[in-house]
């Protein structure tokens, strides 16, 4: 006979899943420590890990105008925003953490392209005009993605988002503001804003994801509190926003179907290119093997930081022992 | 679409498809950080208040860390940091069994007792 110990029976899976429906059901939130179906969790792994890593290589279309950013003013401006991308990376990281995943195998499968990053960061930053245009349409997308997020069903991704998107506001304004400086500037400076935004827009409507008929996952995703709207709705949205900012500034938007459906109070806009944005999630866009090899620099030229920082605790911890 | 992409994570669509890795690997060369939980003070009067985690070689360095990660906009005037493997939680599966006992017990709350509308300062 065995001695008795203070284990118990495990509890009964039917039991578990009722009370992750229940909980799902009350819009309560799901904590790190409670039962989670095996779905749930991983989907919400593979979600805040992609949304960790396009943090982390968002940080390189703009990083490579800090040198070159016009003024001091300018400069420290965007500083701050690629040190928030950094900051909202490991927000993520540490929600992604809480899930079992662990933060440098993330990095790993990053550089190894086994987990993606957001698409629109493979297209170039060709011109200055292209980081306030990355302020005001991509960030201003991210923004109509995010905000939705800070009610997730997983409290440390909703936590992070909430952070994320206090921050996200600055982004977006520093980027619409840094446009209305460019188009009170000369003719030159006007044109290179049209053209920033004629190639950021198509992209950023991308951001979106599919046409809600071609998004297999969105049911599920939705009945799991992890995704709040479709993505045709949240494409919708951004639009009809977007176009009176566009009207201020004195840009015109490339599309020429864009026009307001006055029964619907909705913008209709032209058809997407979902090819391209297939080439380029798929690896075959401009950037998308400069962003890797420049992450994978990142970790590996560093890595003697990291060592010495682990030798210097590991000597200073026997000092004291 | 051939595979799965979700929009959801901010910056836009990505493959999220069952295709794409979750399961941490054994470690190779990794480093080896312990994982620190991060409390802020947000203002004096206030009490600390998780935040999140990071990873760092030591106690000071995750202090440092904690400070760039979390307070870059005056969010805090303290922080303090303790390895997770430190910290004992309760275990959610005792849920009932732990927290139970007060969920019976309505006389501890004020509004367990009627009193007239008309005592002054109540």
């Amino acid at each position: 006979m065995s001695a008795p110990t203070l284990e118990r029976p495990a509890p009964d899976e039917t039991a578990l899943q009722q009370q992750f429906d229940a909980t799902i059901a009350a819009d309560h939130r799901i904590e790190p420590r409670d039962w989670m179906p095996e779905g749930y969790r991983k989907t919400l792994i593979r979600q805040v890990a992609q949304h960790a890593h396009s943090e982390i290589i968002g940080m390189q279309p703009e990083g490579d105008w800090l040198l070159a950013a016009p003024s001091l003013r300018r400069k420290a401006i965007l500083l701050a925003k690629v040190q928030d991308e950094a900051g909202h990376g490991l927000y993520l990281y540490s929600a992604a953490e809480t899930l079992g995943a662990d933060r440098a195998d993330l990095t790993d499968k990053l550089i190894e392209g086994r987990q993606k990053y957001s698409s629109i960061f493979n297209y170039p930053t060709l011109t200055y005009a292209d980081v306030g245009v990355i302020g005001w349409l991509v960030d201003g997308a991210a923004i109509c993605n995010q905000v939705p997020l800070c009610r997730s069903s997983y409290g440390p991704y909703a936590r992070a988002m909430i952070r994320v998107c206090k921050e996200e506001s600055f982004h977006q304004r520093q980027g619409y503001e840094l446009l209305m400086t460019m188009m009170r500037g000369t003719p030159e400076q006007r044109a290179m804003v049209q053209d920033a935004v004629d190639r950021w827009w198509w992209p950023s409507l991308m951001m979106f994801g599919p046409p809600d008929d071609d998004s297999p996952n969105s049911a599920q995703s939705m009945a799991w509190g992890i995704k709040r709207h479709s993505n045709d709705e949240l494409r919708q949205r951004f639009v009809d926003m977007t176009v009176p900012q566009a009207e201020f500034l004195g840009v015109t938007l490339p599309d020429p179907e864009l026009s307001l459906d006055p029964e619907t109070g909705h913008h209709r806009f032209g058809a997407i290119d979902w090819d391209e944005f297939k080439r380029v999630i798929s690896g075959h866009g401009p950037k998308n093997a400069e962003r890797i090899a420049r992450r994978r620099a990142a970790r590996d030229d560093n890595a003697w930081v990291t060592e010495a920082a682990t030798t210097y605790a590991a000597k200073h911890a026997e000092a004291v022992a | 679409m051939s595979t799965d992409v979700t929009a959801e994570g901010g910056h836009g669509a990505v493959p999220t498809g069952p295709e794409v890795p979750v399961e941490p690997r054994a470690a190779v060369s990794r480093r080896d950080w312990p994982l620190y939980e991060v409390f802020v003070r947000g203002k004096r009067g206030l009490n600390h208040v998780h935040v999140g985690s990071l990873h760092a070689p030591d106690d000071e360095m995750a202090v440092h860390a904690a400070r760039d990660v979390f307070t870059r906009r005056n969010e805090g005037v303290s922080i303090w940091v303790v390895k997770a493997a430190d910290i004992t939680a309760s275990s959610p599966d005792e849920k009932d069994p732990m927290f139970a006992p007060s969920g019976d017990k309505v006389y501890r709350h004020p509004t367990f007792y009627e009193i007239p509308e008309n005592v002054p300062h109540m």
